[in-house]
């Protein structure tokens, strides 16, 4: 009778190879948050424009990135562009690009919908107390529409970290793709070692996501 | 760097005409997995949604910790847990089972949280009237409750069937021969990776943007037969 797999996590710095799998996801992830969110709020203020010809493009822009899978962007980006512009885009260049690019149509929806949710008389009062555009978006609007965006963004975040998990699919080394090395080296001393890599896996992105979609939820609820 | 405004020209259109069939195949898998996935995702989230709204003892906690599992993990780690881990256990699936029971798995909670927000929008004083004509409990679910959670649901729900649907863009990472893994499959063997992405981004589009169109004209009906608002 062989050893229980969970030894084989202790095998070693197998444990640490998970951890810094993970955070090879967690990086891509994290970048495109931090770039989505200025770009985002930009992309919602440019939807928010009354002009049709900018309303249509966001629109289009916004509907196809969300009516794809993360998936097909990704292979579009990491097969398509690379041969259609000849750049040599990286596995991981192509995922930051593909969940920059999602991340600021989705970004941009939440700050669309934060800012048509205020009010007309929010203006028109600002406007009566003699407060410049510029006046009125910094102190009436943007404290309004934070209250609103900063659970939903947080929110975003916890999809992109879970959503990142597919770069696997496009060859890059992350999390899943260390845990079957440790596996298929390990196959013949801990036959079971499957069960409990891709168990600790699944604990470990939900440890990685529920303290902050908690987080974002209580705020959530605390806001309203 | 090379740019190619050529692209339509260049299209491989017997390379497309010839592959055709292995897409059309790889679609209705798709398709087959979504419909059940969905379908079972359905029949699991009225049952937690139910046993959460009544606060059923014992179980509504359990339903609550299954919904923090579902909803704070990826399905391809799931479907990995599923499909490479339970073996071990002496559980072997199909990839094909795997597949609907990892979607049912994720797509359970989705459905449960947008079912429950549709319950519990409905006012307290619409119960004590109901009560108070004298309905029992299975009456007011099905003729006060019910039609009304369907309106705040629908849209949640929808959303959720199109978030499904692209969800099962990953059971190619278990080896099932859907539409990315033919198309993966299709660039390695023969390089033609422009019409290979193209016929990928038509197979979606003809999959989803139906469902999605559907999906808008059901939540503006809906929005008119909202009660009081």
């Amino acid at each position: 009778m062989p050893d229980s797999g969970i030894n084989v996590l202790f095998l070693g710095k197998n444990f640490l190879r998970l951890l810094e799998g993970l955070w090879v996801t967690m990086r891509i992830s994290l970048i495109a948050v931090i770039l989505s969110i200025p770009l985002g709020i930009l992309f919602g203020m440019f939807m928010t424009l009354k002009n049709p010809i900018t309303r249509t493009l966001s629109r289009v822009y916004l509907e196809f990135i969300r009516i794809m899978p993360q998936l097909v962007l990704l292979f579009i980006a990491y097969f398509g562009v690379t041969r259609a512009f000849g750049w040599n885009l990286s596995a991981e260049l192509s995922a930051v690009l593909v969940f920059t690019l999602w991340g600021t149509a989705e970004m941009g929806d939440l700050v669309r919908g934060a800012l048509i949710s205020i009010p007309k008389h929010q203006y028109d009062s600002a406007a009566a107390l003699g407060m410049t555009k510029a006046q009125t978006f910094v102190f009436i609007i943007v404290p309004q529409t934070m209250r609103r965006l900063i659970p939903l963004t947080i929110n975003l975040t916890t999809r992109m970290i879970k959503t990142t998990s597919l770069v696997v699919l496009i060859g890059i080394t992350e999390v899943l793709k260390v845990g079957k090395q440790i596996i298929d080296a390990n196959r013949f001393d801990y036959p079971t070692a499957a069960l409990w890599v891709y168990g600790v896996i699944f604990a470990l992105y939900f440890l990685a996501c529920w303290p902050i979609s908690s987080l974002a939820k209580k705020l959530e609820q605390r806001w309203r | 760097m090379r740019l190619r405004f050529d692209f339509w020209n260049q299209l491989n259109t017997e390379f497309m005409v010839k592959y055709l069939p292995w897409y059309v195949d790889a679609a209705k898998l798709t398709v087959a997995i979504a419909f059940w996935g969905i379908l079972l995702a359905l029949l699991v989230g009225v049952i937690c949604s139910i046993l959460r709204y009544y606060r059923v003892p014992v179980l509504h906690r359990i339903v609550a910790v299954y919904i923090e599992l579902s909803r704070n993990t990826p399905l391809l780690v799931q479907l990995f847990f599923l499909y490479f881990g339970l073996p071990k256990l002496g559980i072997v699936l199909s990839a094909e089972s795997c597949a609907i029971i990892g979607l049912t798995f994720l797509g359970g909670s989705y459905m449960a949280e947008s079912i429950r927000s549709g319950l519990e929008s409905i006012e307290k004083s619409q119960l004590e009237s109901a009560a108070s004509l004298g309905m029992g409990q299975l009456l007011m679910m099905k003729e006060v409750i019910f039609p009304q959670a369907l309106a705040v649901s629908v849209p949640g729900v929808c959303a959720n069937m199109i978030f499904l649907i692209k969800e099962t863009s990953v059971v190619s990472g278990i080896a099932l021969a859907d539409l990315m893994y033919v198309t993966k499959d299709l660039i390695g063997l023969y390089y033609e990776t422009d019409e290979a992405l193209l016929m990928l981004v038509i197979a979606y589009l003809i999959i989803l943007l139906p469902v999605s169109i559907l999906a808008s004209v059901l939540e503006r009906r809906l929005r008119y037969a909202g009660f009081g608002n």
